[in-house]
């Protein structure tokens, strides 16, 4: 490279730079920078009507997990907070599998329209996942309620007497997360099928492939990449909620989103909101370093 | 029995459960959107036509109050990530790569990795010990919060369009002796004009529809439609927000039909 070509690639450099800068501030101080911040608080004890009182202790972390009695101040096992992580990581994988379940087929159908009609039925699963996802849980929520349309019709048509309840159970959120987080699993899933070869399907048909076999053997192995985005897209989102769980589960049924919020609101322990947010944060950053290894390696094995 | 003809790419039961996935999709939203015409109070018994939910939630001071703040945080928002993600985007397309780039992009992308639980956590942290300090408590942090996680929003669709981008007719303006000014002004922007609206658009939904940041940054009475809605739903007082729901998924709707209309590919 001659003088003259550095010159130009340095001044590049700096210009890209100096252009992302302000962005770069506003996400520093508004983003990034609180995250950092949260880092310390976890490590700091908890103040008498919130907020944090100044001096190292590892209590909050400890008190992911454990418990001190308030009697003899010996450490035991959080069963309550055990129930919460528990059914966090049951209810995000059931809607994970059950998105993919029912999001395989609908991504399928839209990739196998003639062109014209692909991008209207595209366009149908884009506006859920743009819409108001308060407005799509209280959808549901005006549904599954005691006096809502579902028990309503049921009490109506003489089925049942008194109202089922649904709402205010782990199945309750269930259902409004996979009606949620169900465009997030399709949309990837669709863009997978979209490439794919129909001529492949084709030639296994010719040898006297079963539909199954072309689907397990054929299509399966080929769209994985869409799986797994479509997989982390609705796990990372739904081990994170906050919204559905509020409204559908109740206060019963937290999840760790609501957890989270207690420790800011009742709980009165920003230390322990604190360090259960990083390990959120960890366990969420683990799953998408997880998903880009694996799309790196796809796109080496490609070439 | 007729044969309904060999179709490559059917597969058993596919067609059925697509089918039901976007009746199960659109049922809630049009019930919702429905019953707020009810003359009734019930969410499940339809009494008739009437306009009355719109009509108080319209007469509803907070509902009023509510909405003025949404428009004018998601505006603000908007053009502010907007602007930060043009140039920001004008940073980091179409020039070799440099050193950072890849840190500029997991910067920019970070609020779309992060639970929003946390983030929202960590504004709470940080603010309520700027509001201490300071003794400020307006509407300064809802806008600095929005614009930060507004950024990627814009930022996508943009970046996708310069990307896109001949960049012969740039050259071209530069041999005719356009300044590097002139060149941006008159040749690259008016090219870029398209993204620059469909970034707008996505960033000013995104913070129209957000709760859980704004939940946790708001001070007192700085209630958005959005986090007044959250508060009715949990009371069960709903048949108003049925209305609110019905106003916002509208405008929602035509916003994108816009941006599709922005970003179609021609032919």
């Amino acid at each position: 490279m001659s003088p003259a070509e550095q010159e130009l690639v340095t001044r590049s450099a700096r210009n890209g730079w100096l252009l992302s800068a302000p962005a770069l501030v506003v996400l520093t101080l508004a983003a990034v920078g609180p995250l950092l911040i949260v880092v310390v608080y976890s490590f700091l004890l908890p103040g008498k009507y919130g907020n944090v009182v100044w001096g190292f202790s590892l209590d909050a972390w400890s008190g992911i997990l454990y418990t001190r009695d308030i009697f003899d101040g010996t450490l035991a096992l959080a069963d309550a907070h055990l129930s919460i992580f528990w059914r966090s990581v049951k209810l995000s994988i059931l809607t994970t599998i059950f998105t993919f379940v029912v999001g395989f087929p609908t991504a399928w159908f839209i990739a196998t329209r003639p062109q014209k009609a692909r991008a209207m039925w595209l366009f149908l699963i884009t506006i859920p996942f743009w819409t108001n996802l308060l407005i799509r849980t209280f959808a549901i929520n005006e549904i599954i309620r005691n006096e809502g349309l579902l028990n309503s019709t049921l009490i109506k048509l003489g089925l049942i007497t008194q109202p089922i309840e649904m709402i205010y159970t782990d199945g309750a959120v269930f259902v409004g997360m996979t009606y949620v987080y169900l465009p997030l699993m399709v949309l990837p899933l669709f863009a997978a099928i979209d490439r794919f070869d129909m001529r492949l399907m084709e030639a296994a048909y010719d040898l006297y492939a079963s539909p199954m076999q072309v689907l397990r053997r054929v299509i399966m192995p080929v769209v994985k990449p869409g799986i797994v985005a479509g997989s982390i897209l609705v796990f990372v989102p739904s081990l994170g909620a906050y919204v559905t769980p509020r409204l559908l589960g109740g206060g019963k049924n937290m999840m760790i989103g609501n957890f989270i919020e207690l420790q800011f609101g009742q709980g009165r322990n920003w230390p322990l909101g604190a360090s259960l947010s990083v390990t959120l944060l960890i366990v969420v950053t683990g799953a998408l370093l997880i998903y880009v290894r694996y799309a790196n390696r796809e796109a080496g094995n490609g070439q | 029995m007729a044969s309904r003809g060999f179709v490559l790419t059917r597969l058993p039961g596919f067609n059925g459960i697509a089918l039901g996935v976007f009746v199960a999709l659109y049922l809630p939203i049009f019930m919702l959107v429905i019953y707020s015409f009810n003359a009734g109070k019930s969410v499940a018994l339809w009494e008739g036509f009437s306009l009355q939910w719109y009509g108080i939630a319209w007469a509803n001071d907070q509902v009023k109050d509510a909405t003025v703040r949404s428009l004018y945080l998601a505006l603000s928002a908007a053009v502010i990530s907007t602007v930060l993600a043009t140039m920001a985007a004008l940073g980091t397309t179409r020039r070799r790569k440099f050193r950072g780039m890849t840190f500029i992009y997991v910067m920019i992308n970070q609020p779309l990795m992060v639970p929003e639980i946390v983030s929202a956590v960590a504004l709470l942290i940080f603010f309520a010990a700027i509001k201490q300090a300071t003794d400020y408590q307006g509407m300064g942090y809802l806008i600095a919060a929005h614009s930060a996680f507004c950024i990627p929003f814009a930022y996508l669709p943009i970046r996708a369009r310069l990307e896109g981008m001949d960049l012969t007719l740039e050259t071209a303006a530069a041999d005719l002796y356009a300044s590097t000014w002139q060149t941006f002004r008159f040749v690259t922007l008016p090219l870029l004009l398209p993204g620059i609206f469909a970034g707008m658009m996505l960033a000013f939904v995104t913070s129209l529809d957000d709760v859980v940041i704004t939940v946790f940054v708001k001070s007192a009475g700085q209630d958005t439609l959005p986090t007044y809605m959250l508060g009715q739903i949990r009371r069960q007082v709903t048949a108003e927000i049925n209305a609110i729901s019905t106003v916002l998924l509208a405008l929602t709707v035509a916003l994108l039909t816009l941006f599709f209309l922005l970003t179609r590919k021609k032919g």
